[in-house]
Protein backbone atom coordinates (compact mmCIF):
# COMPACT_ATOMS: atom_id res chain seq x y z
CA UNK A 1 0.00 0.00 0.00
CA UNK A 2 1.69 3.14 -1.03
CA UNK A 3 1.27 6.34 1.56
CA UNK A 4 0.09 9.48 -0.73
CA UNK A 5 0.90 11.68 1.90
CA UNK A 6 4.96 10.58 1.66
CA UNK A 7 6.62 13.42 -0.09
CA UNK A 8 7.85 12.21 -3.30
CA UNK A 9 11.83 11.07 -3.72
CA UNK A 10 14.45 12.02 -6.05
CA UNK A 11 16.27 9.17 -7.83
CA UNK A 12 19.16 10.83 -6.03
CA UNK A 13 17.15 10.94 -2.84
CA UNK A 14 16.64 7.16 -3.29
CA UNK A 15 19.99 5.97 -4.55
CA UNK A 16 21.55 7.95 -1.70
CA UNK A 17 22.70 5.27 1.46
CA UNK A 18 20.98 5.81 4.53
CA UNK A 19 23.41 7.27 7.14
CA UNK A 20 23.28 6.77 10.71
CA UNK A 21 24.40 8.81 14.00
CA UNK A 22 25.26 6.30 16.84
CA UNK A 23 24.96 7.37 20.54
CA UNK A 24 25.75 5.40 23.68
CA UNK A 25 24.33 7.04 26.99
CA UNK A 26 26.31 6.02 30.08
CA UNK A 27 24.70 8.07 32.74
CA UNK A 28 26.00 8.27 36.26
CA UNK A 29 23.40 8.72 39.27
CA UNK A 30 23.96 8.34 43.12
CA UNK A 31 20.45 7.74 44.76
CA UNK A 32 20.02 8.30 48.04
CA UNK A 33 17.67 5.36 49.02
CA UNK A 34 16.20 6.81 52.70
CA UNK A 35 16.19 6.05 55.95
CA UNK A 36 13.36 3.13 55.78
CA UNK A 37 15.42 1.41 52.90
CA UNK A 38 18.51 1.95 54.68
CA UNK A 39 17.50 0.26 58.00
CA UNK A 40 16.05 -2.60 55.41
CA UNK A 41 19.44 -2.79 54.00
CA UNK A 42 21.46 -3.03 57.27
CA UNK A 43 18.97 -5.55 58.25
CA UNK A 44 20.65 -7.66 55.49
CA UNK A 45 23.58 -7.64 57.10
CA UNK A 46 22.02 -9.08 60.27
CA UNK A 47 20.64 -11.53 58.71
CA UNK A 48 16.69 -9.98 58.98
CA UNK A 49 14.41 -9.52 56.53
CA UNK A 50 12.05 -6.27 57.81
CA UNK A 51 8.94 -5.08 57.09
CA UNK A 52 6.98 -2.44 58.42
CA UNK A 53 3.22 -2.44 59.92
CA UNK A 54 0.26 -0.16 58.20
CA UNK A 55 -2.58 1.48 60.18
CA UNK A 56 -4.57 -2.06 59.01
CA UNK A 57 -2.25 -4.42 60.44
CA UNK A 58 -0.76 -5.19 56.97
CA UNK A 59 2.94 -5.79 56.87
CA UNK A 60 4.94 -4.15 54.02
CA UNK A 61 8.08 -6.29 52.97
CA UNK A 62 10.12 -4.84 52.34
CA UNK A 63 9.73 -2.10 54.59
CA UNK A 64 8.03 1.09 53.23
CA UNK A 65 7.37 4.36 55.12
CA UNK A 66 3.54 4.39 53.55
CA UNK A 67 1.06 2.09 52.82
CA UNK A 68 0.01 1.96 49.11
CA UNK A 69 -3.48 1.36 50.27
CA UNK A 70 -4.46 3.89 53.39
CA UNK A 71 -1.86 6.44 51.89
CA UNK A 72 -0.52 6.51 55.48
CA UNK A 73 2.79 6.03 57.55
CA UNK A 74 3.29 3.00 58.23
CA UNK A 75 4.74 2.40 61.65
CA UNK A 76 5.96 -0.50 63.84
CA UNK A 77 9.22 -2.62 62.58
CA UNK A 78 8.36 -6.06 61.76
CA UNK A 79 11.24 -9.33 61.94
CA UNK A 80 9.83 -11.62 59.22
CA UNK A 81 10.53 -15.31 58.89
CA UNK A 82 13.28 -16.19 56.21
CA UNK A 83 11.17 -19.33 54.93
CA UNK A 84 8.01 -18.46 52.35
CA UNK A 85 6.40 -19.31 49.53
CA UNK A 86 6.67 -18.63 45.96
CA UNK A 87 3.81 -16.94 45.08
CA UNK A 88 5.09 -15.41 41.52
CA UNK A 89 8.10 -16.66 39.49
CA UNK A 90 9.70 -16.62 35.80
CA UNK A 91 13.15 -18.71 34.66
CA UNK A 92 14.48 -16.02 32.03
CA UNK A 93 16.30 -17.50 28.98
CA UNK A 94 16.27 -14.54 26.66
CA UNK A 95 19.36 -12.07 26.56
CA UNK A 96 18.35 -8.56 26.77
CA UNK A 97 21.43 -6.24 26.55
CA UNK A 98 22.18 -4.56 29.45
CA UNK A 99 20.77 -7.01 31.58
CA UNK A 100 22.54 -10.22 33.22
CA UNK A 101 23.03 -13.18 30.67
CA UNK A 102 20.70 -15.79 30.96
CA UNK A 103 19.63 -18.43 32.30
CA UNK A 104 18.41 -16.71 35.86
CA UNK A 105 14.93 -17.36 37.80
CA UNK A 106 13.11 -14.89 39.54
CA UNK A 107 10.36 -15.20 41.97
CA UNK A 108 8.53 -13.10 44.65
CA UNK A 109 7.81 -15.10 47.80
CA UNK A 110 5.29 -14.16 51.06
CA UNK A 111 7.33 -14.52 53.68
CA UNK A 112 5.98 -15.85 57.13
CA UNK A 113 4.65 -13.26 58.65
CA UNK A 114 4.39 -10.73 55.59
CA UNK A 115 1.47 -9.52 53.60
CA UNK A 116 3.07 -8.57 50.55
CA UNK A 117 5.76 -10.49 48.73
CA UNK A 118 9.43 -9.90 48.47
CA UNK A 119 11.22 -10.11 44.85
CA UNK A 120 15.06 -11.52 44.71
CA UNK A 121 16.86 -14.54 42.05
CA UNK A 122 16.11 -17.96 42.90
CA UNK A 123 19.07 -19.77 42.97
CA UNK A 124 20.36 -23.63 43.61
CA UNK A 125 18.08 -24.45 41.26
CA UNK A 126 19.06 -26.18 37.69
CA UNK A 127 17.52 -23.89 35.05
CA UNK A 128 19.69 -25.82 32.03
CA UNK A 129 16.16 -27.94 31.86
CA UNK A 130 13.53 -25.66 31.22
CA UNK A 131 10.74 -28.42 32.35
CA UNK A 132 13.03 -29.19 35.36
CA UNK A 133 13.42 -25.13 36.11
CA UNK A 134 9.80 -24.46 36.20
CA UNK A 135 8.91 -27.17 38.18
CA UNK A 136 11.40 -26.18 40.75
CA UNK A 137 10.46 -22.73 41.19
CA UNK A 138 6.33 -23.36 40.54
CA UNK A 139 3.98 -21.42 42.87
CA UNK A 140 3.42 -22.66 46.22
CA UNK A 141 7.38 -24.10 46.68
CA UNK A 142 8.58 -23.55 50.13
CA UNK A 143 11.93 -21.08 49.81
CA UNK A 144 14.77 -19.86 52.33
CA UNK A 145 16.06 -16.73 52.16
CA UNK A 146 20.12 -16.54 51.79
CA UNK A 147 22.45 -13.87 53.01
CA UNK A 148 25.31 -13.12 51.04
CA UNK A 149 28.71 -13.64 53.66
CA UNK A 150 30.26 -10.31 52.35
CA UNK A 151 26.62 -7.83 52.25
CA UNK A 152 27.60 -4.85 49.48
CA UNK A 153 24.42 -2.94 51.35
CA UNK A 154 21.99 -3.04 48.74
CA UNK A 155 19.22 -5.53 48.19
CA UNK A 156 21.83 -8.12 45.99
CA UNK A 157 22.71 -9.20 50.22
CA UNK A 158 19.98 -11.50 49.87
CA UNK A 159 18.23 -14.16 47.54
CA UNK A 160 16.22 -17.32 47.55
CA UNK A 161 16.61 -21.09 47.49
CA UNK A 162 14.12 -23.78 47.61
CA UNK A 163 13.89 -25.04 51.34
CA UNK A 164 15.44 -29.01 52.36
CA UNK A 165 18.15 -28.94 49.25
CA UNK B 1 -20.69 18.67 28.31
CA UNK B 2 -19.95 18.43 24.54
CA UNK B 3 -20.47 15.60 22.59
CA UNK B 4 -16.66 14.59 21.22
CA UNK B 5 -15.71 12.68 17.87
CA UNK B 6 -13.13 10.55 16.07
CA UNK B 7 -13.19 12.25 12.59
CA UNK B 8 -9.67 11.07 11.70
CA UNK B 9 -7.49 8.05 11.72
CA UNK B 10 -4.23 7.91 10.00
CA UNK B 11 -1.26 5.19 10.30
CA UNK B 12 2.05 4.18 8.35
CA UNK B 13 1.93 0.73 7.57
CA UNK B 14 4.34 -0.63 10.54
CA UNK B 15 8.02 -2.27 9.90
CA UNK B 16 11.01 -2.85 12.00
CA UNK B 17 13.10 -0.22 10.32
CA UNK B 18 12.48 3.05 8.97
CA UNK B 19 15.76 4.60 7.13
CA UNK B 20 14.15 7.29 4.93
CA UNK B 21 12.61 9.28 7.09
CA UNK B 22 13.75 11.04 10.85
CA UNK B 23 11.66 10.62 13.89
CA UNK B 24 10.09 14.11 13.42
CA UNK B 25 9.59 13.63 9.50
CA UNK B 26 8.12 10.00 10.60
CA UNK B 27 5.74 11.96 13.58
CA UNK B 28 4.90 14.19 10.18
CA UNK B 29 3.58 11.50 8.17
CA UNK B 30 1.34 10.64 11.68
CA UNK B 31 -0.17 13.79 11.34
CA UNK B 32 -0.65 13.97 7.59
CA UNK B 33 -2.08 11.01 6.86
CA UNK B 34 -4.57 11.72 10.03
CA UNK B 35 -5.24 15.09 8.99
CA UNK B 36 -5.91 13.84 5.58
CA UNK B 37 -8.32 10.90 6.11
CA UNK B 38 -9.86 13.33 8.47
CA UNK B 39 -10.30 16.15 5.77
CA UNK B 40 -9.33 18.74 8.17
CA UNK B 41 -6.96 21.44 7.18
CA UNK B 42 -3.90 21.80 9.47
CA UNK B 43 -5.08 25.54 9.91
CA UNK B 44 -8.21 24.18 11.96
CA UNK B 45 -6.59 22.43 14.39
CA UNK B 46 -6.43 23.88 17.81
CA UNK B 47 -4.31 22.49 19.61
CA UNK B 48 -2.25 19.51 20.34
CA UNK B 49 -1.70 16.35 22.54
CA UNK B 50 1.68 14.39 21.60
CA UNK B 51 2.31 10.88 22.92
CA UNK B 52 5.30 10.10 23.57
CA UNK B 53 6.88 7.28 26.04
CA UNK B 54 10.53 7.09 27.95
CA UNK B 55 13.15 9.14 25.83
CA UNK B 56 15.64 6.81 26.20
CA UNK B 57 13.81 4.56 23.42
CA UNK B 58 14.07 7.27 21.38
CA UNK B 59 17.32 8.13 22.08
CA UNK B 60 16.34 11.89 22.66
CA UNK B 61 15.76 14.13 25.98
CA UNK B 62 12.24 15.86 26.19
CA UNK B 63 11.54 14.54 22.70
CA UNK B 64 8.22 16.28 22.57
CA UNK B 65 10.31 19.54 21.40
CA UNK B 66 11.76 17.77 18.60
CA UNK B 67 8.46 16.95 16.87
CA UNK B 68 6.84 20.48 17.14
CA UNK B 69 7.29 21.69 13.41
CA UNK B 70 6.72 18.17 12.70
CA UNK B 71 3.29 18.60 13.98
CA UNK B 72 2.51 21.54 12.98
CA UNK B 73 2.13 22.81 16.47
CA UNK B 74 3.89 26.05 16.49
CA UNK B 75 2.33 29.25 17.53
CA UNK B 76 -0.54 26.89 19.23
CA UNK B 77 -1.29 24.97 22.74
CA UNK B 78 1.28 21.48 22.81
CA UNK B 79 0.75 19.46 25.45
CA UNK B 80 2.93 16.19 25.79
CA UNK B 81 1.43 13.04 27.79
CA UNK B 82 3.76 9.91 28.61
CA UNK B 83 1.34 6.67 30.34
CA UNK B 84 3.89 4.48 29.43
CA UNK B 85 1.98 1.58 27.17
CA UNK B 86 -1.39 3.50 27.78
CA UNK B 87 0.42 6.64 26.53
CA UNK B 88 -0.89 6.74 23.24
CA UNK B 89 -4.46 6.32 24.62
CA UNK B 90 -4.05 8.38 27.86
CA UNK B 91 -3.03 11.00 24.84
CA UNK B 92 -6.59 10.89 23.47
CA UNK B 93 -8.39 11.25 26.58
CA UNK B 94 -6.07 14.06 27.40
CA UNK B 95 -7.55 15.67 24.03
CA UNK B 96 -11.10 14.47 25.15
CA UNK B 97 -11.01 16.85 28.40
CA UNK B 98 -9.62 19.58 26.07
CA UNK B 99 -13.15 19.63 23.93
CA UNK B 100 -15.53 18.50 26.31
CA UNK B 101 -14.37 21.21 28.60
CA UNK B 102 -15.64 23.97 25.36
CA UNK B 103 -11.80 25.03 25.39
CA UNK B 104 -11.30 23.31 21.91
CA UNK B 105 -12.88 22.05 18.44
CA UNK B 106 -9.99 20.05 17.08
CA UNK B 107 -7.72 18.49 18.34
CA UNK B 108 -4.61 16.62 16.53
CA UNK B 109 -3.26 13.74 18.23
CA UNK B 110 -0.43 12.12 16.11
CA UNK B 111 3.10 10.75 16.91
CA UNK B 112 5.27 7.78 16.48
CA UNK B 113 8.04 5.69 17.63
CA UNK B 114 11.18 3.59 16.27
CA UNK B 115 11.88 1.35 19.19
CA UNK B 116 14.34 -1.05 16.86
CA UNK B 117 16.82 1.69 16.89
CA UNK B 118 17.73 0.96 20.56
CA UNK B 119 18.94 -2.61 21.22
CA UNK B 120 18.13 -1.71 24.46
CA UNK B 121 14.99 -1.08 25.00
CA UNK B 122 14.27 -3.98 27.46
CA UNK B 123 16.96 -2.31 29.44
CA UNK B 124 15.39 1.08 29.34
CA UNK B 125 12.08 -0.62 30.70
CA UNK B 126 14.20 -2.00 33.58
CA UNK B 127 14.80 1.03 35.01
CA UNK B 128 10.81 1.52 35.58
CA UNK B 129 11.54 -0.49 39.09
CA UNK B 130 12.00 1.05 42.48
CA UNK B 131 16.10 2.04 42.79
CA UNK B 132 16.45 0.72 46.47
CA UNK B 133 14.04 -2.73 46.57
CA UNK B 134 13.59 -3.76 42.59
CA UNK B 135 16.74 -2.73 40.37
CA UNK B 136 19.13 -5.46 41.49
CA UNK B 137 16.88 -8.17 39.91
CA UNK B 138 16.88 -8.12 36.05
CA UNK B 139 13.00 -6.93 35.98
CA UNK B 140 11.87 -5.91 32.35
CA UNK B 141 8.17 -5.80 31.03
CA UNK B 142 8.48 -9.20 29.59
CA UNK B 143 9.40 -10.56 33.10
CA UNK B 144 6.63 -8.87 34.79
CA UNK B 145 3.85 -10.01 32.38
CA UNK B 146 5.82 -13.53 32.29
CA UNK B 147 5.20 -13.26 36.28
CA UNK B 148 1.21 -12.55 35.27
CA UNK B 149 1.17 -15.09 33.16
CA UNK B 150 1.87 -17.70 35.87
CA UNK B 151 -0.24 -16.14 37.96
CA UNK B 152 -3.56 -16.78 36.04
CA UNK B 153 -2.47 -19.98 34.56
CA UNK B 154 -1.87 -20.85 38.38
CA UNK B 155 -5.49 -19.03 39.33
CA UNK B 156 -7.44 -20.67 36.47
CA UNK B 157 -5.88 -24.10 35.89
CA UNK B 158 -4.92 -22.65 32.05
CA UNK B 159 -2.16 -23.89 30.00
CA UNK B 160 0.58 -22.04 27.42
CA UNK B 161 -1.46 -23.70 24.80
CA UNK B 162 -4.09 -21.38 25.86
CA UNK B 163 -2.46 -18.28 25.43
CA UNK B 164 -1.04 -19.73 21.88
CA UNK B 165 -4.93 -19.50 21.13
CA UNK B 166 -5.07 -16.01 21.39
CA UNK B 167 -1.47 -14.97 19.22
CA UNK B 168 -3.50 -17.80 16.22
CA UNK B 169 -6.54 -15.24 16.15
CA UNK B 170 -4.60 -12.11 15.98
CA UNK B 171 -2.52 -12.65 13.57
CA UNK B 172 -5.11 -14.27 11.20
CA UNK B 173 -6.41 -11.08 11.72
CA UNK B 174 -3.79 -8.95 10.89
CA UNK B 175 -2.99 -10.98 7.50
CA UNK B 176 -5.96 -8.56 6.52
CA UNK B 177 -4.28 -5.86 7.99
CA UNK B 178 -2.21 -4.21 5.49
CA UNK B 179 -0.96 -1.90 8.04
CA UNK B 180 0.20 -4.65 10.96
CA UNK B 181 3.82 -5.57 11.51
CA UNK B 182 3.45 -9.29 12.18
CA UNK B 183 1.34 -10.72 9.12
CA UNK B 184 2.18 -14.30 8.71
CA UNK B 185 -0.53 -16.50 10.44
CA UNK B 186 0.98 -19.16 13.14
CA UNK B 187 -0.42 -22.11 14.42
CA UNK B 188 -0.89 -23.54 18.16
CA UNK B 189 2.16 -25.69 17.76
CA UNK B 190 4.27 -23.27 15.97
CA UNK B 191 3.77 -20.98 19.05
CA UNK B 192 4.42 -23.55 21.51
CA UNK B 193 7.46 -24.63 19.54
CA UNK B 194 8.97 -20.69 19.09
CA UNK B 195 11.99 -19.93 22.05
CA UNK B 196 11.25 -19.22 25.69
CA UNK B 197 12.17 -15.73 26.50
CA UNK B 198 10.64 -15.68 30.17
CA UNK B 199 8.64 -18.64 30.77
CA UNK B 200 5.46 -19.23 30.14
CA UNK B 201 6.12 -16.31 27.65
CA UNK B 202 7.74 -17.50 24.42
CA UNK B 203 8.81 -15.44 21.17
CA UNK B 204 4.91 -16.47 19.73
CA UNK B 205 3.46 -14.99 22.40
CA UNK B 206 5.48 -11.77 22.34
CA UNK B 207 4.52 -8.43 20.41
CA UNK B 208 7.23 -7.32 17.62
CA UNK B 209 9.53 -3.90 17.93
CA UNK B 210 7.22 -1.56 16.20
CA UNK B 211 8.67 1.44 13.68
CA UNK B 212 5.81 3.75 12.30
CA UNK B 213 3.61 6.50 12.98
CA UNK B 214 -0.40 6.87 13.59
CA UNK B 215 -2.78 9.34 14.84
CA UNK B 216 -6.05 10.60 15.17
CA UNK B 217 -8.05 14.16 15.04
CA UNK B 218 -10.94 14.76 17.59
CA UNK B 219 -13.62 17.72 16.75
CA UNK B 220 -16.70 18.72 18.94
CA UNK B 221 -20.06 18.15 17.88
CA UNK B 222 -20.53 21.30 17.15
CA UNK B 223 -17.27 21.29 14.53
CA UNK B 224 -18.56 18.29 13.17
CA UNK B 225 -21.66 19.31 11.94
CA UNK B 226 -20.76 22.90 10.44
CA UNK B 227 -18.29 20.80 8.54
CA UNK B 228 -20.62 17.87 7.53
CA UNK B 229 -18.08 15.55 9.30
CA UNK B 230 -19.49 11.91 10.66
CA UNK B 231 -16.91 10.95 13.23
CA UNK B 232 -17.31 7.52 15.77
CA UNK B 233 -18.30 9.55 18.83
CA UNK B 234 -16.95 8.95 22.24
CA UNK B 235 -19.54 7.78 24.70
CA UNK B 236 -17.31 6.80 27.48
CA UNK B 237 -14.15 7.27 28.92
CA UNK B 238 -12.61 5.47 31.80
CA UNK B 239 -9.17 5.09 34.03
CA UNK B 240 -7.71 3.90 36.98
CA UNK B 241 -4.43 2.92 38.32
CA UNK B 242 -2.59 0.36 40.68
CA UNK B 243 -0.15 0.18 42.78
CA UNK B 244 3.30 0.43 41.99
CA UNK B 245 4.16 -2.53 43.80
CA UNK B 246 3.69 -6.05 42.08
CA UNK B 247 4.45 -7.63 45.54
CA UNK B 248 1.41 -5.87 46.48
CA UNK B 249 -0.85 -7.32 43.91
CA UNK B 250 -0.71 -10.98 45.73
CA UNK B 251 -1.77 -12.74 48.91
CA UNK B 252 -4.91 -13.05 50.63
CA UNK B 253 -4.62 -9.78 52.11
CA UNK B 254 -3.69 -7.89 48.74
CA UNK B 255 -6.98 -5.86 47.12
CA UNK B 256 -6.23 -7.22 43.62
CA UNK B 257 -3.96 -10.58 42.21
CA UNK B 258 -1.51 -9.62 39.38
CA UNK B 259 -2.68 -12.41 37.16
CA UNK B 260 -5.65 -10.28 36.61
CA UNK B 261 -6.61 -6.57 35.46
CA UNK B 262 -8.96 -5.77 38.50
CA UNK B 263 -8.08 -2.45 38.17
CA UNK B 264 -8.92 -2.19 34.32
CA UNK B 265 -12.10 -3.96 35.01
CA UNK B 266 -13.01 -0.87 36.63
CA UNK B 267 -11.82 1.33 34.05
CA UNK B 268 -13.79 -0.22 31.73
CA UNK B 269 -16.77 -0.23 34.36
CA UNK B 270 -16.68 3.60 34.38
CA UNK B 271 -17.18 3.87 30.80
CA UNK B 272 -19.62 1.46 30.21
CA UNK B 273 -21.56 3.41 32.83
CA UNK B 274 -21.38 6.47 30.67
CA UNK B 275 -22.18 5.10 27.70
CA UNK B 276 -25.28 2.94 29.32
CA UNK B 277 -23.84 -0.15 28.56
CA UNK B 278 -24.67 -3.04 31.36
CA UNK B 279 -24.24 -6.04 28.99
CA UNK B 280 -20.94 -5.66 27.47
CA UNK B 281 -21.32 -9.25 25.72
CA UNK B 282 -24.59 -8.49 23.85
CA UNK B 283 -23.97 -4.72 23.54
CA UNK B 284 -20.56 -4.44 22.34
CA UNK B 285 -19.29 -5.12 18.62
CA UNK B 286 -16.15 -4.88 18.83
CA UNK B 287 -13.16 -4.46 21.26
CA UNK B 288 -9.62 -3.21 20.32
CA UNK B 289 -7.82 -4.21 23.77
CA UNK B 290 -4.18 -3.42 24.58
CA UNK B 291 -2.49 -6.81 25.16
CA UNK B 292 1.70 -6.82 23.93
CA UNK B 293 1.63 -10.42 25.07
CA UNK B 294 -0.83 -13.31 24.30
CA UNK B 295 -1.23 -13.74 27.95
CA UNK B 296 -2.07 -10.23 28.61
CA UNK B 297 -5.43 -10.72 26.19
CA UNK B 298 -7.00 -13.30 28.24
CA UNK B 299 -7.69 -11.02 31.19
CA UNK B 300 -8.17 -8.25 29.30
CA UNK B 301 -11.16 -9.83 27.76
CA UNK B 302 -12.82 -11.13 31.22
CA UNK B 303 -11.72 -7.34 32.42
CA UNK B 304 -14.03 -5.95 29.63
CA UNK B 305 -16.67 -8.37 30.75
CA UNK B 306 -16.61 -10.55 27.29
CA UNK B 307 -15.91 -13.61 29.21
CA UNK B 308 -15.94 -14.59 33.43
CA UNK B 309 -12.80 -14.71 35.07
CA UNK B 310 -11.01 -17.32 33.83
CA UNK B 311 -13.10 -18.51 30.86
CA UNK B 312 -11.52 -16.21 27.90
CA UNK B 313 -9.53 -19.75 26.83
CA UNK B 314 -12.82 -21.67 26.96
CA UNK B 315 -14.43 -19.04 24.58
CA UNK B 316 -11.65 -18.62 22.60
CA UNK B 317 -11.06 -22.47 22.21
CA UNK B 318 -14.67 -22.52 20.94
CA UNK B 319 -13.82 -19.95 18.14
CA UNK B 320 -15.28 -16.75 19.74
CA UNK B 321 -13.73 -13.14 19.33
CA UNK B 322 -12.26 -14.42 15.95
CA UNK B 323 -13.63 -12.05 12.29
CA UNK B 324 -17.27 -14.38 11.66
CA UNK B 325 -18.02 -15.68 15.14
CA UNK B 326 -21.21 -14.52 17.19
CA UNK B 327 -20.57 -11.95 19.75
CA UNK B 328 -17.96 -9.21 20.23
CA UNK B 329 -14.66 -9.09 17.83
CA UNK B 330 -11.73 -8.77 19.76
CA UNK B 331 -8.59 -6.93 17.75
CA UNK B 332 -9.51 -7.48 14.34
CA UNK B 333 -6.94 -5.27 13.46
CA UNK B 334 -4.54 -7.90 15.15
CA UNK B 335 -3.85 -5.69 18.20
CA UNK B 336 -0.79 -5.02 19.58
CA UNK B 337 0.39 -8.73 19.66
CA UNK B 338 1.18 -8.07 15.70
CA UNK B 339 2.04 -4.36 16.17
CA UNK B 340 3.97 -2.10 18.83
CA UNK B 341 4.92 0.90 18.02
CA UNK B 342 4.94 1.78 21.72
CA UNK B 343 3.83 5.51 21.98
CA UNK B 344 0.88 5.33 19.81
CA UNK B 345 -0.13 2.07 20.44
CA UNK B 346 -2.90 3.19 22.61
CA UNK B 347 -3.66 6.02 19.94
CA UNK B 348 -4.00 3.05 17.52
CA UNK B 349 -6.51 1.27 19.47
CA UNK B 350 -8.73 4.22 19.18
CA UNK B 351 -8.47 4.89 15.58
CA UNK B 352 -9.32 1.30 15.03
CA UNK B 353 -12.56 1.34 16.98
CA UNK B 354 -13.25 4.46 15.28
CA UNK B 355 -12.72 3.12 11.91
CA UNK B 356 -14.99 -0.24 12.79
CA UNK B 357 -18.14 1.95 14.11
CA UNK B 358 -17.27 4.29 11.15
CA UNK B 359 -17.61 0.73 8.82
CA UNK B 360 -14.25 2.41 7.78
CA UNK B 361 -12.25 -0.82 8.36
CA UNK B 362 -11.78 -2.51 4.71
CA UNK B 363 -11.13 -6.46 5.31
CA UNK B 364 -11.31 -6.76 8.56
CA UNK B 365 -14.35 -4.92 9.31
CA UNK B 366 -16.54 -6.20 11.63
CA UNK B 367 -20.13 -6.64 9.62
CA UNK B 368 -22.60 -3.47 11.45
CA UNK B 369 -20.52 -2.28 13.78
CA UNK B 370 -22.08 0.04 16.13
CA UNK B 371 -20.55 0.22 19.73
CA UNK B 372 -16.86 -0.67 20.12
CA UNK B 373 -14.73 -0.77 23.04
CA UNK B 374 -10.80 0.46 23.05
CA UNK B 375 -8.32 0.36 26.12
CA UNK B 376 -4.32 0.94 26.92
CA UNK B 377 -2.38 -0.42 29.49
CA UNK B 378 0.69 1.41 30.27
CA UNK B 379 3.98 0.91 33.25
CA UNK B 380 3.76 -2.05 35.24
CA UNK B 381 0.52 -3.09 34.39
CA UNK B 382 -0.59 0.42 36.13
CA UNK B 383 -1.74 2.76 33.84
CA UNK B 384 -5.42 1.69 32.64
CA UNK B 385 -7.62 3.60 29.85
CA UNK B 386 -10.64 2.89 28.16
CA UNK B 387 -13.31 4.30 25.58
CA UNK B 388 -16.79 3.73 24.39
CA UNK B 389 -16.81 4.41 20.77
CA UNK B 390 -20.22 4.65 18.64
CA UNK B 391 -21.38 5.12 15.34
CA UNK B 392 -24.58 7.24 16.44
CA UNK B 393 -25.39 9.46 19.44
CA UNK B 394 -28.70 7.30 19.86
CA UNK B 395 -29.07 5.13 22.89
CA UNK B 396 -26.76 2.37 23.07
Amino acid sequence: MTNPIQQEQTEAQKNASPVFFEQTWDLEYRHALGSTTSRFMQGLTEGKILGRKTTKGRVLVPARSFDDETHSATGEWIEVGTTGKIVMSTVVYEPFRGLPAPPYAIAYVMLEGADTALVGYVRGVELSDQATAVKAIAIGTDVVVHFAAKPTGTAADYWFEPAGV
Amino acid sequence: MINVGIAGFGQSKFVTKRTDVTFPELVKEGADLTLADAGIPIEDVDAFVYPLAPDALIGVSQGERWVIDALGASGKPFMRVNNGGATGMSAVLTAWTHIASGMFDVVLVAGADRVSESGSAQSVLNKMWDTGYERTVPLNTITMLALSAQRYMHLYDSTEADMALVTVKNRAHAALNPNAHLRTPITVEEVLASRTLAWPIKLGDACPASTGAAGVVLVSERYAKAHGLTPAWIRGIGQNTETFWMGNRVGPTAASDHGDADALAVAFQVAYTQAGITDPRSQIDVAEIYSPFSSVELHVIEAAGLADKGKAPLALSQGKFALGSDGPIVNPSGGVLCTNPIAVTGTIRVGEAANQVRNRAGAYQVPGARVAVASAIGGDHQFYSTMVLSTDLEEI
